[in-house]
């Protein structure tokens, strides 16, 4: 456990874990009569065939996931889905002198992880914003510092760094302290991916957002995932998660989102945003 | 002599029970009722039913051994043709194949050759089922992307002939569209879907499911580094349409895959199942094909007032007319002639009415169908809680993307011939892959041609 409700796992999935790039999520179903969930992989590690995956207490499914003691198994894990990350696809050339900033809320610090790794790995400057609510809740903080040029962690309430907004966070940078980014990439809750990228736009500044919207098989096949992306709509799954922020209709994301949400589930998001808002 | 009697109706559940359960519709018939209905063939000399059959099913052959009460004999000569026949007896637009074309249609009823069919499978599986002959394994190892009816049907045939046959499956279930996609009431799951697959892995395919082609493994990787000697896809046609109309992301509006999968897949209809559905009081479904029907059904079940909205008249509704049927029995709505043009939404951004416009026919298009035409200023709202779009699927791009070499058509269709050879050598593909949406017995069709056609290729390598 990272923290009493976030949970971090390593499961057993040799073919997963061989074609796994950064970017990219998997589904897995915890019990014979459970829901697909998709969650973001948070490392892979090709050699014992196993990925990482960190989960956080909302519903009924994720309380079942992190309920799982070590050496029990998932009924299915799939992936990996989604298209991997840009940079993946880039030349050394391509990548060389680009300076990325990352902006990480609650348990998207998770999946930020690998991407900072791998741009880390070929030489790319990389610093990384962390938000979360209060000091206990910070999670991957050494995983990431240990691959990153500059970590600026903030909490809500101040109990551990910066006392504010990762957004608030992000404009200092750039505009008091000097700092020169090419590219942002924002993930986390919708609702900070939305903030983080006024920001960004305010700061002229390109951002790429991670959507982590409803799926049921993750394939393609059912639109659950549909988001609108510079007025079309597009299909988060096959062609996401990772979308230009600037593009992305976050209002009628968060919206879409919340569509099986009982107020019971629901008070735990709004919890859970908050974390994401460092506020 | 045949027995010139009238077709020996079928048992069904009565409409009112069956509105209000997932049991299966059709209850099919028993040994007394198929015996008789089999005296009815008259056995033709040139068989336009066998013609008629995308697989060739020896029909009038397997009637014989039905009226004679030689069930297992008739069950052995289905399974020379055929993998999945209590799944095709259930299934198959049998009006326009074998039944479409039974000499007695002409001046009365056809033959039941889907009942038959369907008996004589059901039988079959309840008596210890058929062991078709498998010939030795000849050491060529081939894969089959999708475990629906095509990759099922090209297994068994390759498996039969003696290669090892392993199907990659993206879901966490076998059955590709038998098991997401055609609700229990038609086809139930347990009883036949994983019954007919267990059949097929008994004739030693193995069956790997979560896996994706195109994301866990490619095209290449099997071929290059798993050391299959021949690919044969069978992927489906998965992207769900849209209209593009205003509103259609609001909440409440799902595609009919997505409302289905819920349902079928996930079995969100049962309370011990933890994924979720949303119909509520109203639904109003898009489209009048076959899936069109099996989502406005499953609504009706969920206990939604249900409402099919299609632009042409009920003539040109593409679902089998049994399916039309049986869903206004049950108690479904009609609205024909009528074409939504937006989804309103209330303030929260849940549908609350679809805007439509009433339409007319027109002029035959280049398929022949007049095509519909709007009446200006004919708007008008059908107040409702759910919109399911049913408006056919396109194939999903993922395998042609990630593999070099392999050229889909203009519709995203993979390019294969009549044998489904693809552009790339050793790389087959069939059904709605290639075709876009069709049906299940077209789809087995295809698998078996390009199981021939794979081992022809792998013989002559």
């Amino acid at each position: 456990m990272l923290t009493p409700t976030i949970c971090r796992m390593k499961v057993h999935a040799p073919r997963l874990a061989a074609a796994a790039l950064p970017g990219q999520f998997l589904i897995v179903r915890a019990t014979e009569n459970g829901e697909r969930i998709p969650l973001t992989i948070s490392d892979y590690d090709k050699e014992s065939g196993t990925v990482t995956i960190v989960t956080q207490q909302i519903g009924a499914s994720s309380s079942e996931i992190i309920s799982f003691e070590a050496g029990e198994s998932f009924a299915d894990v799939v992936g990996p889905l989604g298209i991997p990350s840009d940079f993946t696809e880039m030349t050394e050339d391509e990548l060389k002198g680009k300076r990325y900033i990352f902006i990480a809320g609650g348990v998207g610090t998770a999946p930020v992880y690998p991407q900072v790794k791998w741009l880390h790995d070929r030489g790319v400057a990389v610093d990384v914003i962390v938000g979360a609510k209060t000091k206990d809740l910070v999670i991957y903080k050494e995983e990431v510092e240990a691959v990153c040029d500059n970590l600026y962690l903030c909490t809500d309430d101040g109990s551990a760094g910066f006392k504010g907004l990762v957004t608030a966070m992000l404009e200092k940078l750039v505009t008091e302290d000097g700092k020169k980014y090419d590219q942002a990439v924002a993930i986390g809750p919708m609702i900070m991916m939305k903030f983080a990228t006024l920001t960004c736009k305010k700061l002229e500044l390109p951002v790429i957002v991670s959507l982590n919207t409803l799926m049921v098989d993750g394939t393609g096949m059912c639109g659950a995932c549909r988001v609108t992306v510079a007025g079309k709509t597009r299909f988060a799954c096959v062609e996401g998660p990772e979308f230009n922020g600037y593009d992305v209709d976050f209002d009628e994301a968060m919206r879409r989102q919340g569509m099986y949400k009982t107020e019971e589930v629901e008070a735990n998001e709004n919890h859970k945003c908050r974390i994401g808002r460092g506020k | 002599m045949a027995n010139k009697i009238p077709r020996v109706p079928v048992r069904e559940q009565d409409p009112k029970v069956r509105a209000t359960n997932f049991e299966e519709v059709c209850y099919g018939y028993n040994v007394e009722e198929a015996q008789l209905e089999a005296t009815r063939c008259l056995h033709c000399k040139n068989p336009r039913c066998v013609a008629a059959c995308p697989v060739s099913v020896k029909i009038p052959n397997f009637i014989a051994q039905v009226a004679a009460g030689n069930f297992a004999a008739a069950a052995a000569v289905i399974a020379e043709d055929s993998s999945l026949p209590a799944i095709c007896g259930r299934v198959c637009p049998q009006e326009t194949q074998c039944e479409g074309s039974c000499i007695l249609g002409v001046k009365g009823e056809p033959v039941a050759i889907g009942k038959l069919e369907r008996f004589v499978a059901d039988w079959s599986r309840e008596n210890g089922g058929v062991k078709p002959e498998v010939a030795p394994a000849n050491g060529h190892k081939i894969a089959v992307i999708g475990s629906g009816p095509a990759g099922l049907a090209c297994a068994s045939d390759l498996a039969k002939l003696g290669y090892e046959v392993t199907i990659f499956e993206a879901l966490h279930r076998p059955g590709g569209v038998l098991e997401y996609g055609i609700p229990e009431f038609r086809l139930p799951k347990d009883k036949v879907v994983a019954a007919e697959i267990e059949s097929v892995k008994a004739l030693g395919v193995k069956i790997e499911t979560n896996v994706i082609a195109g994301r866990t493994v490619t095209i290449d990787s099997l071929l290059d580094e798993e050391g299959f000697a021949a690919v044969f896809v069978g992927s489906g046609a998965g992207l769900p349409k849209f209209m593009g109309i205003p509103g259609e992301n609001f909440n409440g509006v799902f595609s009919a895959n997505e409302f289905l999968t819920r349902n079928n897949l996930m079995k969100a209809y049962r309370d011990d199942y933890m994924t979720p559905i949303h119909a509520g009081k109203k639904v109003v479904v898009v489209g009048g094909g076959n899936v069109a029907m099996d989502a406005a059904r499953t609504a009706l079940r969920l206990g939604a007032e249900t409402t099919i909205v299609y632009r042409r008249t009920e003539t040109e509704l593409p679902a089998r007319r049994e399916e039309v049927h049986h869903a206004k029995e049950e108690g479904i709505q009609f609205a024909m002639l009528t074409n939504p043009v937006e989804i309103i939404g209330d303030e929260k951004g849940w549908v609350k009415a679809v805007k439509c416009i009433r339409m007319e026919l027109g002029e035959p298009d280049e398929s022949g169908r007049r095509s519909p035409v709007a009446v200006p200023g004919s708007e008008f709202e059908i107040e409702t809680e759910t919109v399911i779009m049913s408006l056919g699927t396109s194939p999903n791009p993922l395998i042609a993307r990630t593999t070099a070499g392999l050229e889909t058509n203009r519709r995203g269709c993979l390019v294969a011939d009549e044998n489904g050879a693809t552009t790339r050598p050793g790389v087959f593909a069939g059904g709605d892959a290639v075709t876009g949406a069709a049906t299940v017995i077209l789809a087995m069709g295809a698998g078996r041609k390009a199981a021939a056609a794979i081992h022809e290729y792998v013989q002559n390598r």
